[in-house]
């Protein structure tokens, strides 16, 4: 383990350490916090009793949705930005104040046009992230160093072949970036949805158990699904810096 | 292999490059007329101040630049709007590709060409250990040098065996000793291919000591002002620069680029010893 991983470590534990000492000696309402052993005692219950499966499941499904349409549709738009800078300078103005909107507003527009299902909250998810792929695949596509696009013309290479095997390996880190911001976004706006506008799902459950006091199984389903994306990330971290080691960016 | 310096490789009549108004900015002639025969298999240089159409040149030749008048041919054949088979070409900025080991690297081309397996594994094996990189195959070109970069970049290049090689200072990024020596380097190519190589850069010493002809541009628009002769032997090196004759041709030279070196610096707005110049 590297001495910036280890101190990493070291404060999550000594966090732990001491919320679990001040939980245990009364010092925080129960009712409030619940010691992290308790938590971890929660998640794992959950886990085995398999009650909460099929939210988890629906919440990693409505995420995924999100994600994949965001990547897709924010390569797609951040390409044609890119193609097209009169389209550009118009929409200039609107991407720079996109997240000022919050997409929440938009809930009963999804409502009438998708129904009341899962979609308006995949909608929500989608909206939420698929602007960050967007700019990011915009400034990968202009950071291409120029000699790279001359040297795909030299080397004879057809525009797609050039985009698949020049371009986009060279504006790679962005998309990676992009990529990340996605998956982030996608479970910040599937999640917050739930609390708010589902039936189901982990966010709904949370919400549910928060206003029953259930403080195990509110805590429980909170520490698995900051489990899950804090795992996610860790593995997106490390494909990141493998990534940026290869090119010589860290 | 080795070939005499003969018949017209490749052939400029007439070219001129006018790039087109661009929103507040007039039209810009950067270039020509030129008229220009590149011998087969001679090491031809191009000098010329700063933004005189050197690249332009280079652009138009090998079919990266529309020409807006005259013809450019290679091997009888017009170039137009694409780059012909059979030229490669090696820039003056790092083009190596830094997803790509440097054995990936070479290999690229000749990969996209649909070449066998085996054919691709012998010429990339072939011209790395050539270049002097063959014990960095499986390293990435964030972990090589510049000049090891831009040697890879040759490789890469030299993998397709051109047989007309542009090099747009490929040498620029580099400090002296490393471009005496890469110029060396690009000797070897030149008398180990045969190919036909036209070199656009600004230092003359580079030019006097790599080519058989040093072709001098005038400021913008830039136009052939005189072609030089060398008359070194063809089987030379970088230790030339210490014979006598090295000083007069790079005098030659610097006699005739001087005089628009100091239109160019006008042309910028920028006077002798550095001052602004007013109108």
């Amino acid at each position: 383990m590297s001495r910036a991983g280890f101190i990493r470590f070291l404060v999550v534990a000594v966090a732990i350490v001491v919320l679990e000492i001040a939980c245990r000696a009364g010092l925080i309402d129960p009712i409030t916090i619940i010691p992290p052993s308790g938590m971890a005692a929660g998640a794992w219950k959950l886990i085995v009793s398999g009650r909460y499966t099929e939210d988890i499941l629906l919440t990693l499904g409505s995420v995924a949705l999100a994600a994949m349409l965001a990547i897709v549709g924010g390569f797609g738009l951040g390409y044609c930005l890119f193609r097209l800078p009169r389209l550009r300078r118009a929409l200039d103005p609107l991407l720079a104040s996109y997240y000022a909107v919050p997409t929440f507003i938009f809930y009963p527009l999804f409502i009438v046009l998708f129904g009341l299902n899962r979609l308006p909250l995949v909608a929500i998810g989608f909206m939420f992230a698929v602007i960050a792929m967007a700019i990011n695949t915009l400034t990968g596509f202009e950071r291409v160093p120029p000699v790279l696009r001359r040297t795909a013309r030299a080397l004879r290479l057809s525009a797609p072949t050039a985009l698949v095997q020049i371009t986009m390996p060279a504006c790679a880190p962005y998309l990676f970036t992009g990529v990340k911001l996605v998956i982030a976004y996608s479970f910040i706006g599937v999640i917050a949805g739930e609390f708010v506008l589902s039936g189901a799902g982990i966010g709904h459950q949370i919400a549910f158990a928060y206003n029953n006091f259930d403080n195990p199984t509110m805590y429980g389903l909170m520490l698995l699904l900051i489990s899950f994306v804090s795992g996610l990330n860790m593995l997106l971290f490390v494909w990141e810096r493998r990534f940026y080691r290869r090119r010589g960016l860290t | 292999m080795s070939a005499a310096t003969g018949g017209s490789h490749a052939s400029l009549r007439g070219v001129t490059k006018v790039y087109p108004a661009v929103e507040n900015h007039p039209p810009v002639h950067a270039l020509g007329p030129v008229d220009l025969d590149l011998r087969l298999g001679e090491f031809f240089s191009v000098v010329g101040p700063s933004g005189c159409g050197k690249s332009t040149l280079l652009d138009v030749l090998a079919g990266l630049t529309p020409v807006s008048a005259g013809t450019v041919a290679f091997e009888e054949c017009a170039v137009v709007d694409e780059v012909p088979e059979g030229i490669g070409i090696v820039f003056q900025e790092d083009a190596s590709f830094p997803w790509l080991t440097v054995w990936d690297n070479a290999a690229f081309a000749l990969r996209r060409a649909a070449v066998s397996e085996s054919v691709v594994r012998e010429r990339v094996d072939y011209t790395l250990s050539f270049m002097g990189l063959a014990g960095f195959s499986s390293a990435y070109p964030a972990q090589l040098s510049g000049g090891m970069r831009q040697r890879l970049c040759i490789a890469r290049t030299l993998v397709t065996r051109p047989r007309l090689l542009l090099l747009d200072e490929p040498f620029g990024a580099l400090d002296q000793q490393t471009r005496l020596l890469m110029g060396d380097e690009l000797l070897r190519i030149w008398r180990e291919t045969g190919a036909t190589i036209l070199l656009i850069t600004h230092a003359l010493d580079e030019a006097a000591m790599l080519s058989d002809r040093v072709g001098v541009m005038s400021a913008r628009p830039g136009l052939l002002i005189e072609i030089v002769e060398t008359r070194w032997p063809r089987d030379r090196d970088s230790t030339i620069v210490s014979r006598p004759e090295f000083g007069e041709v790079t005098g030659q030279l610097w006699a005739r680029l001087r005089g628009e070196s100091l239109k160019a610096l006008e042309l910028t707005g920028v006077g002798r010893g550095g001052t602004e110049i007013v109108r």
